[in-house]
């Protein structure tokens, strides 16, 4: 008999992670991400082109308003490369915080009727949203070939380190708002308010330099997608990077993951009685 | 030989919070340092001490009323609720069936459906590849594979559901009475798929109803009564033992959020065979008119199966409505039963959730001897009572 086979359920004894486990159950990761992904596009016409329409319009958008006219500095980026290179790790994080933050309520059904370590959902939900990321990317390239923007050869720690800060900032609110909406369905009207707020907190359509006060800029980068979206953009604009803001942003990043994961663990074993 | 699964004084307690609606809202949560009045919830053990061993290969049964806590040992051992107290040791991997097609999604196809639903059981992708095929020809969808869950009739979204679950091959299978729906062949064939599996040396834990089937699959069997074993013994002697004893007198039962049962009247006093027999049915419900969509009684035989129902959907403007009370009265004509006893259920459906409760009441009939020969015993007469008359 294979040793993950033989399980003891103990009403006196709990584990916090149990990793073997969550590799046991590998595939329903792909199975999630992959219905979710199958779901999300099917029955509309253009399919995965929205993946791609939706930021290039956002684009479009950002840059007739703020680059155009209201002449937003763009760290001597043209504003079209500066504003996407900002909107494909926002889409990133918002749409994965978005749904991971309404995946177990969505999926309660599941929940009543199964068990899986319920860690799946929510991360299933931000792989989702990194399957768009990488549509959009695609967008992104071109779009450099377009502009014959010069990059540094850092882009290749660069772009991967801070996709990776991207996933640990969407990971650590979505759980704690993941096991918060199944408690509290107030959540629900919270969240979108939530990313609104966090889309102009964070360096998306501006650069932190045009913030004169000192003050304001530690509250901007106390939120943990502006390490991901300053460290994306060092090696197009070569402007050198704040250690201390960076820091900063990536000890919040790291809290509130742990903050996100702890919460979610400590109320996993009652979301079939709430949900 | 060890047990598969040891299961050591298990108990599950819930909180019943008589709050205004089901789940907690923040203001709710951030108001109640400030209430004056404690709050009112109470605890409810839904499982008390409950311990046994199964045995590799055996099959067990589950019994017991509505409410005797079936489901929510069937939850622990499944892992998707803990216990309050308690251990459980499995060795050995189980899969639960706890509804069959979980995850189901109308948008994917069938084979999308298979592998997800696959997934979720417990299935490796490699093993529903393997077993892909046997699959599609069990359910018998082979021509819609690719067709979204959505067009498919109830009867084929069950079939693949089942045959999914059929392909299962873990140590122990738990299964709640997934076999009260479908149509009979599916039924029958879903039944003996099952005794494969026992016949193939693996453990199986049965919950339902239906006790013939209990009978048929099941070696020993565990009788729960308000949470606790009322007894544990081989399947015959407990399905007896279950038979003897008589529902008590109907008890309030919530039927939806709004809504409850608070009495069922099945004739008055003796109910002879072949007679006219009135009924009545109160249901009483708080602040808002219940909207009824369907209501049938239901007569099942003492083993669980349906003998026939009462459709009342043509009579909902006879009920009669109250400000916190709805009657339904009238007569059944012609009660032609064979003496004996039957349990009478309850088909709802009320506020759009639609539900179903079998165990409301028992009723005997009488004998009602038209004939002046000697009568066979009722075991040889079937259920229903039918009369010649001469051509003349």
């Amino acid at each position: 008999m294979k040793e993950h086979d033989e399980f003891v359920v103990d009403a006196e004894k709990r584990t916090l992670f149990d990793w073997q486990e969550l590799w046991y159950y590998k595939e329903l990761f792909y199975f999630f991400t992959w219905r979710d992904i199958k779901i999300k596009y099917k029955q509309t016409a253009l399919g995965f082109l929205w993946a791609i329409l939706q930021p290039l319009l956002m684009m479009i958008i950002f840059t007739v308003f703020f680059g155009r006219a209201l002449g937003v500095p763009s760290q001597n980026l043209p504003y079209p490369v500066f504003v996407l290179s900002g909107l494909l790790l926002w889409n990133a994080f918002s749409s994965g915080l978005t749904s991971s933050a309404n995946s177990m309520l969505n999926n309660a059904p599941i929940i009543k009727k199964i068990y899986f370590p319920r860690l799946i959902i929510p991360v299933s939900s931000i792989l989702v949203a990194l399957f768009d990321f990488i549509m959009s990317f695609a967008l992104f390239i071109i779009l450099l070939i377009f502009y014959k923007q010069p990059v540094s050869l850092n882009v290749f720690w660069c772009w991967p380190v801070a996709l990776l800060i991207t996933l640990i900032a969407t990971l650590g609110p979505g759980c704690l708002l993941a096991a918060l909406n199944v408690k509290y369905r107030d959540f629900r009207y919270i969240i979108p308010f939530l990313v609104q707020v966090l889309f102009f907190l964070t360096p998306v359509i501006y650069p932190v330099s045009v913030l004169k006060y000192p003050l304001l800029q530690y509250a901007l980068v106390m939120s943990p997608m502006y390490a991901a979206v300053e460290l994306f953009r060092y090696p197009l604009t070569g402007v050198e990077i704040n250690v201390t803001f960076m820091f900063i942003s990536l000890l919040a990043g790291v809290m509130i993951l742990i903050v996100g994961l702890v919460y979610f663990k400590r109320t996993e074993d009652y979301f079939a009685d709430f949900a | 030989m060890k047990p598969i699964l040891e299961v050591h004084e298990l108990a599950k307690k819930y909180r019943i919070s008589h709050l205004s609606s089901g789940y907690l809202s923040l203001r709710e949560r951030m108001v109640r340092p400030f209430r004056l009045q404690k709050e009112e919830s109470e605890d409810f053990w839904a499982l008390r001490d409950i311990s046994f061993d199964v045995y590799p290969g055996e099959s067990i049964g589950i019994i017991g009323r509505n409410g005797a806590g079936k489901s929510t040992l069937l939850k622990i051992l499944s892992k998707i609720t803990p216990p309050t107290r308690g251990r459980i040791i499995s060795r050995g991997r189980i899969a639960s069936l706890l509804e069959v097609g979980t995850g189901f999604h109308p948008e994917l196809t069938g084979r999308e459906n298979i592998f997800f639903n696959g997934s979720l059981l417990g299935m490796k992708r490699r093993e529903i590849e393997t077993r892909f095929d046997e699959i599609v020809s069990f359910s018998g969808v082979e021509k819609f594979l690719d067709t979204p869950l959505k067009h498919y009739s109830s009867g084929m979204q069950l079939r693949l559901a089942f045959s999914v679950a059929a392909f299962l091959e873990p140590e122990t299978l738990i299964i709640d009475e997934v076999l009260a729906v479908g149509d009979a062949d599916f039924q029958r064939k879903c039944l003996g798929k099952m005794e494969d599996v026992s016949k193939s040396g693996r453990t199986i834990l049965f919950v339902s109803h239906d006790l013939s089937a209990v009978e048929k699959l099941c070696s020993r069997t565990v009788l729960l009564q308000a949470g606790t074993i009322h007894m544990i013994a081989n399947t015959s002697e407990v399905v007896n033992h279950y038979l003897q004893k008589k529902t008590p007198a109907v008890t309030e039962r919530e039927l939806t959020k709004n809504v409850w049962l608070t009495n069922i009247t099945f004739g008055t006093g003796r109910i002879t065979s072949c007679s006219t027999v009135p009924i009545s049915i109160a249901l009483s419900y708080e602040s808002k008119l219940p909207v009824i969509t369907e209501f049938c009684l239901i007569i099942y035989t003492l083993r669980g199966y349906r003998v026939a129902i009462i459709d009342l959907r043509d009579y909902f403007k006879d009920f009669e409505y109250t400000s916190n009370q709805i009657l339904v009265r009238g007569l059944i004509l012609n009660l032609n039963l064979v003496q004996g006893d039957y349990q009478i259920g309850l088909h709802f459906g009320i506020d759009y959730i639609v539900g179903e409760v079998q165990d409301i009441a028992t009723i005997a009939i009488d004998d009602n001897p038209q004939t002046s020969i000697q009568r066979y015993s009722p075991q040889y007469r079937g259920v229903m009572e039918l009369s010649f008359k001469k051509d003349s």
